[in-house]
Formats: structure tokens, C-alpha cells, sequence
């Protein structure tokens, strides 16, 4: 499998007794959307966690790209492409909408070293930052601070944040956490829009989301992956309907 | 609409500012020019504290290691003849800057309450090396030789000293705020607002507060550098713990992370304490509640109480 653009294996990661991820061995192909699921409390936010780089595990090896990447901080991967989204609606609340876009494309429009010019008046941050909030439907309040969107608007600006990043990787933890059914499903039905063209490893509870946009899933219970296989395959695995499934049935 | 209120509202400090020398001429009291000059100096201090405070989150609770650094780099030049102002001011921004890079090198890896004890903990270090040097007055102190001279200007005399000042915190003013606002500025900003966040979007913090944080030290060696030509006299008394914690005040009373709250606050708390204390010895006992009253209902202090409100910027 060298043609997988992220390779996981056997990453282990413990809080005292509790072993959040317990040799986790997975992988994302390029273009695939490779959907996470589990139980609460299952390690997913764990697992992403150790992706990004907001954590270190403590054994395992994560590459990416052919790259050893296991001891890079999250900002080195980010500059290999990898970008996350945050479970808890993580955007800067005193910052307007398009600020935040801006800054993450400024992250990534070389040095930060400049300490004159107003980054505001600057279309090279706030040109491409507006394309990327009309895509993902809020441009009409790019100027609206991050704290007065609605709960759903700050989930898609979470989103518009990792795309302005350019990543070939997105680690998208709960897109449509707390999101109203119709809000949910536009959010779905933008994020299919990636499909075939984007890297996404997806962690999700909402099943809809998961049925539409995985081309794989895995399942994830108590640190453990126990299935990996295409929708069909995990719907039809009776250890997963007995883990977790089972409870819709 | 609210950019242009703030503006305004800064002109007009900084045109009352320049209104008290002749104000105070026609009233025939000179001591406001050496009380506002006094505050203005101070301003100075806590605008340089707001940087790294106010806009990063730094809470430095030793910010008057630097006006120590400034007063003793024109102090120990004066005592050896030397009394031009450029080279001393220069001395002083190089020094303050380079004791910056090494406190913020050290404390900037940590945070919180560790962050506070480490910068409290360097400048109680210079207290006691101010104390100890006995050539300088050790403990006591010593006065300045003579006040520092910039080819026609000679901070002797009272009015262009004054001005001198005033240029210098305007210019400071303008400094802070291109900063704040620059890509570098953004950073520290965000940093301040969600580190997981910045670092996740890609950026680094700990280079961009360390220059932050020199910056400010820069900055604040300049206030110290016209401290010791506003008193004429050289003490390690500039760098007491609790002169950190009065231009912490001031920045708080202002309002933290706006760009005239530190000029605002040190107005406020050097003339409440000058006024209260033309009426009773404990003066302290009047001041304290007053400042808690202000942290407690206005979150952006007395700036966020002017048009333009509570801003960043």
C-alpha cells in the first residue's frame, strides 16, 4: 500500500491507566474520504490529536507523504499539508469571520516577520480568504466577528480555516457536531463536493454524514480499530453491529 | 466609523498633552509640567507593557526592569561624563532590548502563573545588582550628573524636555499601533486569542512573542532612560516589584489591548494619587477599592468607556 498518502501504524497512546489509542494501525489513500467512527470515549479526538501533532503518542510511527512526520509539531505538519478541524469550535472570537480565514492563509504566505505594512489592507491575505468563505457559504458575513456567527457558521468557518491552509490532508473532527438537520446537510453536501478530489479523514457520529461522504470507514472502540472496510462492508460486520451499530437496529 | 472615533480620541489626548505647558505657564503653575511630563513617561512604560500584556497575553510582572535598565544605562554614562543623549538613549534600547531577549528567551516557554513568577523573579535579580553596586550609590542611590543633552535640545530645561517626551510617546503610539495590526501583529493576536488553534493553522508562536517581548523591553528602556532625567536622580528603587505592579495597573485601568488605554490609565492613577494624597497620608486606602471597582464593571477599562470603544486596534 504505497500509494496511501498517510500511513499509521501501530501509534499507542496512554493517560494513566486508560489506553486512549491502542496500536492503531490505518491509512487514508489520496483522494479518499476515510470516515472514523466509535462510541463516545472511543479515542478519536485522541487519534486526531496525534495526527496533528497537538499530541505526542507514545509509541507508533505516523508518515505522511513518505515522510517520517511522528516528531513534528503541529505547525511543521501543517506545512506539509496536513490541517485540522476542531471538535470544539475552535475560531478566534474576537477576530471577524474573514480574519480568521486571512490569518490562516497568512500562515502559509510565508514569514509572519513583517511588522509595518496593516495585514488587514493586504489582498494577498484577504483576496484568497474571501474566495474561500464564499465557497463554503459565509460570505455575506465575512465581517461579522467569529463570536456573533451562529453555531452552524462557526462550524463552517472552522472548515473554511483548514481549506485556506491548501492542505492535501484534512483531519475534520465532528463537521456537523451540534448543527441543525438542515444546516448538517448542507454541510454534507458541501463536503461531498471533495470527494475523489481531497484527502479527508473524517471522525463523525452523525451517520448520515458518514454513509454519504466515506468511501471507507473505521471503527474505533475503547483505542482500538476492529473493522476497516467500505460503508457495505461495515454495515454488514457483526462486530461492529455489536459494538456499536447495534444500538440503531 | 469606529477606527476614525479612536483616532480622534487619541489626537485629542495628545493635543491636551501638548495644551499643558502653556496652560500651566498662564496658571502660573509650573508643577503640571513636571506631573504631566511624569505621567507621559510612565504612559510611555505602560504602553510598551500593553504590547506584550495587553496584545499577547504576556503578563509580565517585571516590566520596571526596564525602566531600571534605561535609568541605569544614562545614569552610569552621566557619572562618567558622558552626556549625549543619542549615544545614552542607544545604550539604553541596546540594553534593556538584550536583558528582553534573555528574560523573554526563558520565561516565554512557560505560562501563566509560572510566566509571572519568572519575569518577577529577573527583576528582582537587577533590584538586588542595583543595590549591590556601591560605585552607583548602591542603595541609596545616587543623582544623575547631568541630564542628557541632544545636540540643540538639553533635557535641563523644562519645556522642551517636556515636548522631547511627548514626541516620543507619540511616536510610540503609532509604533504600537502599525504593529498590532502588521502580519506580525495578527499573530501574537491570535496567539493571545487560541494557541491550539495557531499552531494547528501553521505558525509558531514562541519567535513572534520573543520579538514582541524585546520590543517592549526596547520600549520600556527608553521610558527609564527619561525617568532618570524627570527625577534628576538614580535609584534601584526603579525597579521595585511594586513599580511592575503600578504600570500593570495603569495598562488595567486603561484598558488592556486598546491603544490609548495605557495613556489613559497612567493619567488616571498618577493624579488620583496625586489629589488623594493632598488630602490624607493614607491615600492607599481610597485608591485600592477604586481600582477594583474599575476591573471589576469595566472590562476595558476607561478606554472602553470613549467613543470608538473597545478595540484592538
Amino acid at each position: 500500500m504505497t500509494d496511501a498518502l498517510l500511513h499509521v501504524e501501530n501509534l499507542s497512546k496512554s493517560f494513566g491507566a486508560l489506553r486512549a489509542t491502542d496500536h492503531v494501525t490505518l491509512e487514508a489513500r489520496a483522494g479518499e474520504t476515510h470516515a472514523i467512527i466509535g462510541p463516545n470515549g472511543a479515542g478519536k479526538t485522541t487519534l486526531i490529536g496525534q495526527l496533528a501533532g497537538n499530541l505526542q503518542p507514545d509509541s507508533g510511527r505516523i508518515r505522511f507523504a513518505g515522510e517520517d512526520i511522528t516528531a513534528l509539531s503541529a505547525s511543521a505538519r501543517s506545512h506539509r499539508g496536513l490541517a485540522r478541524s476542531f471538535q470544539i469550535t475552535s475560531v478566534y472570537r474576537d477576530f471577524t469571520a474573514l480574519d480568521n480565514v486571512a490569518l490562516a492563509v497568512q500562515a502559509h504566505a510565508g514569514s509572519s516577520f513583517r511588522l509595518w505594512r496593516p495585514a488587514r489592507a493586504d489582498p494577498r491575505l484577504r483576496d484568497p480568504a474571501r474566495v474561500v468563505l464564499d465557497e463554503v457559504g459565509l460570505g455575506a458575513r465575512a465581517d461579522v466577528l467569529a463570536a456573533n456567527l451562529a453555531h452552524g457558521e462557526q462550524r463552517q468557518l472552522e472548515v473554511a480555516m483548514v481549506l485556506a491552509t491548501r492542505p492535501r490532508l484534512m483531519l475534520l473532527d465532528e463537521p456537523v457536531a451540534g448543527m441543525g438537520v438542515e444546516e448538517s446537510q448542507r454541510m454534507i453536501q458541501f463536503l461531498a463536493r471533495f470527494k475523489g478530489r481531497q484527502t479527508i479523514i473524517l471522525v463523525e457520529h452523525d451517520m448520515d454524514a458518514v454513509f454519504t461522504l466515506a468511501d471507507r470507514i473505521s471503527v474505533l472502540v475503547y483505542g482500538r480499530i476492529i473493522a476497516t472496510g467500505t460503508p457495505a462492508e461495515i454495515r454488514a460486520n457483526p462486530e461492529v453491529r455489536s459494538a456499536y451499530l447495534g444500538e440503531d437496529d | 466609523m469606529k477606527n476614525r472615533a479612536r483616532f480622534l480620541v487619541v489626537a485629542a489626548v495628545l493635543l491636551a498633552l501638548a495644551a499643558v505647558p502653556p496652560v500651566a505657564a498662564a496658571l502660573g503653575q509650573p508643577f503640571y509640567l513636571d506631573l504631566f511630563r511624569r505621567i507621559m513617561i510612565f504612559a510611555i512604560a505602560a504602553l510598551s507593557l500593553n504590547l506584550i500584556l495587553g496584545y499577547g497575553a504576556m503578563v509580565s510582572f517585571g516590566h520596571a526592569a526596564y525602566l531600571g535598565i534605561g535609568a541605569y544605562a544614562v545614569g552610569i554614562l552621566a557619572y562618567y561624563g558622558i552626556d549625549n543623549g543619542f549615544l545614552q538613549f542607544a545604550v539604553a534600547i541596546a540594553a534593556s532590548a538584550a536583558i528582553a531577549l534573555v528574560i523573554g528567551a526563558v520565561s516565554i516557554r512557560t505560562s501563566g502563573v509560572y510566566f509571572i513568577m519568572i519575569t518577577l523573579a529577573f527583576t528582582q535579580m537587577l533590584f538586588y545588582l542595583g543595590i549591590s553596586l556601591e560605585e552607583f550609590g548602591g542603595d541609596d542611590g545616587m543623582r544623575l550628573a547631568a541630564r542628557s543633552r541632544f545636540a540643540g535640545l538639553d533635557l535641563a530645561s523644562a519645556t522642551p524636555f517636556y515636548y522631547f517626551v511627548l514626541a516620543i510617546l507619540a511616536a510610540f503610539l503609532y509604533v504600537v499601533h502599525r504593529v498590532v495590526n502588521s502580519r506580525f501583529g495578527m499573530v501574537i493576536r491570535a496567539a493571545k486569542s487560541n494557541e491550539a488553534r495557531t499552531r494547528a493553522l501553521g505558525f509558531s508562536p514562541y519567535p513572534y512573542k520573543l520579538a514582541a517581548f524585546v520590543i517592549a523591553g526596547a520600549m520600556g528602556g527608553v521610558a527609564g532612560a527619561l525617568l532618570v532625567n524627570q527625577t534628576a536622580y538614580l535609584t534601584p528603587e526603579f525597579m521595585n516589584w511594586t513599580r511592575s505592579g503600578e504600570i500593570m495597573f495603569m495598562v488595567i485601568l486603561g484598558g488592556i489591548a486598546t491603544l490609548i488605554g495605557p495613556v489613559l490609565g497612567a493619567t488616571a492613577l498618577l493624579l488620583l494619587e496625586d489629589l488623594l494624597a493632598s488630602w490624607t497620608v493614607h491615600w492607599q486606602i481610597i485608591l485600592g477599592p477604586i481600582l477594583v471597582l474599575v476591573v471589576l464593571f469595566a472590562r476595558r477599562g476607561l478606554a472602553g468607556l470613549l467613543p470608538g470603544g473597545a478595540g484592538d486596534d
